[in-house]
C-alpha cells in the first residue's frame, strides 16, 4: 500500500523498477529499497528463522537488527531494509542461516 | 591506507554539526555515512522542532537535512564525504576500517568523532517477532522517506514523544491507530503531543501493557492488559484489539559499538538510554583523540544532537592546533544553548544522567601522540 495524499510530503515517484521475488516479478519505484517495495506489494514475511522456522520480517527498518535478511542475486544475509532496489534483482525469501558459494 | 584529521562516523544531525564546524575552522574532515544520502533519521521527521532559532526551531526536520547538508558542501574543499560505507572496526592504533560499496577501506584520523545515534528498543512478550511487529522508528521510515503504509490499523506501545508522534503521523499516511499504551501511570511524551491525536479520537491508555500478539505468519491482533501500581497484570482486564501492526517505541539505546571495541570506559546510565561513554566538558571521551556527539552520547532529542556535535567538532579542531580565536566564547555559547535545551522536567533526567558521567579525565590515553 503506497501512500497517495499526504498533508506534508508530496512523493514523487521514480521510474518503475522490475524486480524477481520468489520467482514472480514484481514492480517498485526508483528509491525503494527492497523492504519497502516488497511491503508495499503487501509482502511482510521476508524470511524464517534458521532453527525455530518462525517467520521473520524487519524491525528497524534502518540497517541495525538484521531481522530483515534475504537472498538476493544469490547472495545471502543481505539487510534488505538498506539496500536500494535495482532493476532485474533476483530476491529470494531466506530459509537457514545462508550460504556463501 | 587513506589518511584525515578528522574522522565524523556518521552523517545524522549530530555528525553532519560536527563536521560543518570543524571544516570551518580549518579542519580536513571525513564523514563516513552507511546510507547513500546525509541527515541520519532527520529523513523522517516531517514534524516541526522546538528549542530556539539556533537549533532552527519550528523548521521540519527534513528540511533541517537538506539546510545541514548544503552548509556542509560551503566547505567542499575540507570536506569529503563517504556514502554508502559502513565503519566495520575502530582499532587500538587508531585506524577505522570501512566497509564501501564492497571495497575495504582503511582510514587513520587524527581525531574521530563518534556520532552513530541510537537503536530502537524492543520489548519481550509472547510472539513478539511476529512481522507486523515494528519499530516506531521503522514506520516512520517506511512512511516518510518511502511513501508506504506499514498496515491498516495500529497499535502503538509506548506514549512518549517518538510513539505520540508517529502516531500523528500514521494518521496523515491515512493509517488507522486503534490505540496508543503506555505502561507508565503518565504519559512520558510532552502533552502538546498527546492533545493533537487525542483530538484525532485516538485513546491513550496509561498503566496497559501488551500481554501478547495472535497471528500464525504476521500480526493479527494484539491483547492488552491493566497494570497494577506493582507493574503486575491485572486478570479479567484484557482487551483484544483488532490491529495488524504493532509498532513498538519504548525508548532507544546509544549505538556504542565503537566505543566499546576501542575500550572507552562505558557506565551505565539509564536516565541516558543505557551505557554511556564517560566525557569530559569538551565531549573527548576516556580515549584521548576520541569525541562523541548526539544519542550515541546519551539519548536526547536532535537539537541537542546538533548542539553537541558543534561543540564535539570546534573542540576537535581547536585540538588540533587550527587557531580559533574565540574558542571559549563559541564554546560557552554552545554549553549553555545546550542547558537551555535540557531545562524543565524532561531536562531534568538528563542532566541527572550527564552528572554521573562528565568529569576532568586525567591521565587520558590513546593512539594520539
Amino acid at each position: 500500500m503506497r501512500i497517495d495524499n499526504h498533508p506534508i510530503l508530496d512523493f514523487k515517484r521514480g521510474k518503475e523498477i522490475r524486480f524477481i521475488y520468489d520467482g514472480k516479478e514484481m514492480v517498485g519505484y526508483e528509491g525503494d529499497t527492497i523492504a519497502s517495495a516488497l511491503h508495499a506489494a503487501g509482502v511482510r514475511v521476508l524470511g524464517y528463522h534458521h532453527k525455530t522456522g518462525r517467520a521473520r520480517g524487519f524491525y528497524c527498518a534502518i540497517g541495525n537488527c538484521s531481522s530483515c535478511l534475504m537472498t538476493v542475486n544469490g547472495k545471502p544475509n543481505v539487510r534488505v531494509c538498506v539496500e536500494e532496489l535495482k532493476e532485474g534483482m533476483v530476491v529470494e525469501t531466506q530459509r537457514g542461516k545462508g550460504e556463501l558459494k | 591506507m587513506k589518511y584525515t584529521e578528522i574522522a565524523v562516523v556518521g552523517g545524522g544531525p549530530a555528525g553532519l554539526s560536527a563536521a560543518i564546524t570543524a571544516a570551518k575552522y580549518g579542519a580536513k574532515v571525513t564523514v563516513i555515512e552507511r546510507n547513500n544520502s546525509l541527515g541520519g533519521q532527520l529523513r523522517k521527521q516531517t514534524h516541526k522542532f522546538f528549542g530556539s532559532q539556533k537549533q532552527y526551531a519550528s523548521v521540519r526536520g527534513i528540511e533541517i537535512a537538506d539546510i545541514l547538508e548544503s552548509q556542509l558542501r560551503e566547505y567542499n574543499d575540507n570536506v569529503e564525504i563517504l556514502n554508502g560505507a559502513t565503519v566495520l572496526g575502530l582499532y587500538e592504533d587508531g585506524v577505522l576500517t570501512i566497509e564501501m560499496k564492497d571495497r575495504y577501506i582503511k582510514l587513520k584520523p587524527d581525531r574521530i568523532i563518534v556520532a552513530t545515534g541510537a537503536y530502537e528498543k524492543f520489548l519481550s512478550f509472547p510472539n513478539n517477532d511476529l512481522p507486523g511487529i515494528y519499530g516506531a522508528g521503522a514506520v516512520q521510515t517506511l512512511m516518510n522517506q518511502y511513501g508506504v503504509k506499514p498496515g491498516r490499523n495500529v497499535l502503538m506501545v509506548g506514549a512518549g514523544n517518538i510513539g505520540l508522534i508517529v502516531s500523528y503521523q500514521l494518521m496523515q499516511a491515512g493509517v488507522n491507530v486503534k490505540a496508543v499504551i503506555d505502561a507508565a501511570p503518565k504519559i512520558g511524551g510532552y502533552l502538546v503531543h498527546a492533545s493533537k491525536i487525542r483530538r484525532l479520537g485516538v485513546p491513550i491508555l496509561t498503566s496497559y501493557t501488551i500481554k501478547e500478539a495472535h497471528g500464525k505468519d504476521w500480526v493479527e491482533g494484539a491483547t492488552i492488559c491493566k497494570l497494577d501500581e506493582n507493574w503486575q497484570m491485572i486478570s479479567g482486564t484484557e482487551i483484544d484489539i483488532d490491529v495488524d501492526i504493532i509498532c513498538i517505541s519504548v525508548g532507544l539505546t546509544p549505538l556504542a559499538d565503537l566505543l566499546w571495541q576501542i575500550g572507552c570506559e562505558m557506565k551505565y546510565i539509564p536516565e541516558l538510554g543505557g551505557h554511556v561513554p564517560i566525557r569530559d566538558e569538551n565531549l573527548e571521551t576516556s580515549k584521548k583523540g576520541i569525541y562523541i556527539a548526539g544519542d550515541v552520547a546519551g539519548i536526547e532529542e536532535a537539537s541537542s544532537a546538533m548542539v553537541e556535535g558543534r561543540l564535539a567538532g570546534l573542540c576537535a579542531a581547536n585540538s588540533l592546533g587550527y587557531i580559533i580565536e574565540d574558542f571559549e566564547e563559541e564554546k560557552q555559547d554552545l554549553i549553555e544553548q545546550l542547558d537551555s535545551l535540557r531545562a524543565g522536567p524532561t531536562g531534568e533526567k538528563i542532566l541527572n544522567g550527564l552528572e554521573k558521567v562528565t568529569k576532568v579525565i586525567a591521565g587520558r590515553y590513546g593512539y594520539v601522540d
